[in-house]
């Protein structure tokens, strides 16, 4: 320790713990979030939606009112269905960490049981969408690779980029990343239509097709980058960018060399 | 103020500094191995590109740092490639600075014009090999070769017929008329209203013809049309653009009035429809009203109702041209 303490005021000390704090919050954020949702009995289910009212309570109720009826800073939660409160409070964006623009993605603040209780709380409001199953989420099996990719670019590309890494809205909203996501909250994404997104019905965008579409994007986190560093995959904004400044900043440097005379 | 502008004196050249190379045997031998390690360090790269190209197979991975998982065959064939030419031309200026003699030179111009015996001497020539080839006399192939040159030189003008012919009406026609069913894009399901939620969207195309099985990229480019259901409360339309929507459902060419993009970034808690390109936004509660961007015009809303089936149809064709403004737009 204390050989590493002497190091403290080194010049790369700064920059180095930003890195080790940084990777530590990307390993967290990978680490937390494993959900399975299993079928559950009658009392299992009853037990659940009174825990889930515990937690809403708690929770949410400042916000989203005692009865989930909504307030001036929060929607109402009467019919959003199981399958939004999955997907809000599973992938962290609820509770909000502040009142901006956006919920984002962050570490779940409540476990897999807590999250199931409060989603079955608040499906017994009122019917809405659930929670799809394991057996409905079988893409390697069900899904069509080529037709996802097609499907995605129709639907999803134009707000989520090209290769689903996310894009900026308006006013400081902006489309995620999909990259990461588990095939359960990509599914309840499509079927709620969470915050600015809207939603793709099962009939115009029928349950294969979204297989396909999460098929598609299990491939793309895949993509081997065969084409060298892959900047963000965000096109040619970062190419141009390092181009004009590293390429151009070497090319400087060259002609600067080029033109001092030797001593 | 002086009365004359005094002429700027040339400086001549500065005096000559000899380089430690130039009195220093030991510092030049040091720079000519340095020009040779350079020189070796190319020929090293290009051994590993060679290696590269022959041993190292297409599907190898490695990790490089700040890079991530690079394919390896890829990364060195260009990274040698790359090294093996910056070496040479570091070695080859590095020798030019330390070695080579660096001496100032003055090389006068000559003057641009040639010399009058030249220039009398070349029309001279080019008069006696013309009487010599007998072009003054031998008016035939004088007139032929005009002949063949000049409509060489006109062909390029019959060229031209391929920048056009003029569109036509087709850029104020798409393929949706009255009629025309709804369906999904990819997938050519047609759409019921009940299919899609509060919150919904769509991508559609009008239905094919009887007959055909796929259509052009033209065709889609023109027709893809953005289905989004809302509240009905939600809409703040005057009369006619509402009787064009059914049960909130509304319907906007996706082609940007502005440039014509893809505009289908809709903003659900907002009811936005915004334009990757250039930001242009439109109202989708105030008939693609533009709040924001460039684009001078809303998008063009399709009227839309069910037919005796309960699909949903194109009431009428688009009732101005989508897309962007060309000449010749009417408004």
């Amino acid at each position: 320790m204390k050989r590493l303490s002497r190091y403290r005021r080194h010049r790369a000390a700064a920059p180095l713990l930003l890195i080790f704090a940084l990777l530590g919050i990307g390993t967290t954020f990978q680490v937390a979030g494993a959900t399975t949702t299993s079928p559950m009995t009658a009392e299992e289910r009853t037990a659940a939606i009174e825990e889930g009212k515990e937690i809403f309570l708690r929770g949410c109720s400042s916000c989203h009112g005692l009865n989930a009826e909504g307030g001036p800073i929060a929607p109402s939660l009467i019919g959003v269905g199981a399958a939004s409160v999955d997907f809000q409070v599973a992938t962290g964006r609820m509770p909000m960490a502040d009142m901006s623009q956006q919920a984002m993605r962050k570490a779940p603040v409540y476990t897999d049981e807590e999250v199931a209780a409060l989603a079955a709380y608040v499906a017994s409001l009122a019917p809405g969408p659930e929670i799809p199953t394991e057996e409905m989420l079988n893409y390697e099996r069900d899904g069509e690779l080529a037709e996802g990719g097609e499907l995605f670019r129709t639907n999803c590309a134009m707000c989520h980029n090209f290769a689903g890494q996310g894009g900026a809205l308006t006013q400081g909203k902006y489309a995620p990343s999909v990259m990461g996501v588990k095939p359960v909250h990509i599914y309840e994404a499509m079927i709620t239509g969470p915050q600015a997104m809207p939603v793709f019905s099962d009939k115009t965008l029928t349950p294969k097709e979204k297989l396909s579409i999460i098929k598609w994007i299990k491939h793309a986190e895949k993509e081997p980058q065969l084409g060298g560093v892959a900047l963000g995959r965000v096109g040619p904004v970062t190419e141009g960018l390092l181009v004009w400044t590293l390429g151009l900043g070497l090319l400087i440097g060259i002609a600067v060399w080029l033109a001092t005379k030797a001593k | 103020m002086s009365k004359e502008i005094e002429a700027i004196q040339d400086p001549g050249l500065p005096a000559h500094k000899l380089r430690q190379t130039d009195v220093d045997p030991k510092a030049a031998d040091r720079a000519e191995r340095q020009v040779a390690i350079l020189f070796g360090l190319s020929a090293l790269s290009t051994v590993l590109f060679i290696y590269s190209y022959l041993f190292i197979s297409t599907d190898t991975f490695v990790f490089i740092p700040l890079m991530g998982e690079q394919n390896a065959h890829q990364l060195f064939l260009g990274l040698g490639l790359a090294l093996a030419l910056l070496f040479i031309g570091l070695g080859a200026v590095h020798w030019a600075k330390t070695l080579m003699p660096d001496h100032e030179v003055i090389a006068q111009r000559h003057e641009f014009r040639s010399p009058d015996s030249d220039r009398e001497e070349f029309v001279k020539t080019a008069k006696e090999g013309a009487a010599a080839a007998g072009l003054g006399r031998r008016s035939l192939i004088k007139r032929s070769l005009g002949l063949s040159l000049g409509l060489v030189g006109l062909s390029p003008i019959l060229l031209l017929g391929d920048l056009g012919p003029l569109p036509g009406d087709d850029l104020k026609k798409t393929g949706w008329k009255a009629g025309s069913r709804l369906v999904t894009d990819p997938g050519d399901r047609p759409i019921r209203p009940e299919d899609l939620e509060v919150g919904a969207v769509a991508q559609t195309l009008p239905e094919l013809a009887p007959g055909k099985d796929h259509r052009s990229l033209n065709d889609i480019a023109k027709d893809a049309v953005l289905l989004i259901r809302l509240r009905p409360e939600d809409f703040n339309l005057d009369d006619e653009r509402l009787s064009w929507t059914y049960q909130g459902i509304i319907a906007f060419s996706k082609i940007c009035s502005h440039m014509g993009c893809a505009v289908a970034l809709y903003e659900q808690s907002t009811k936005h429809l915004l334009c990757p390109c250039h930001q242009s936004t439109f109202d989708v509660t105030r008939a693609a009203k533009v709040i924001f961007g460039p684009a001078a015009r809303p998008l063009p809303q399709l009227a839309i109702t069910v037919d005796e089936e309960g699909y949903l149809v194109a009431q009428a064709p688009f009732n101005e041209p989508v897309g962007p403004s060309f000449w010749g737009r009417s408004a």
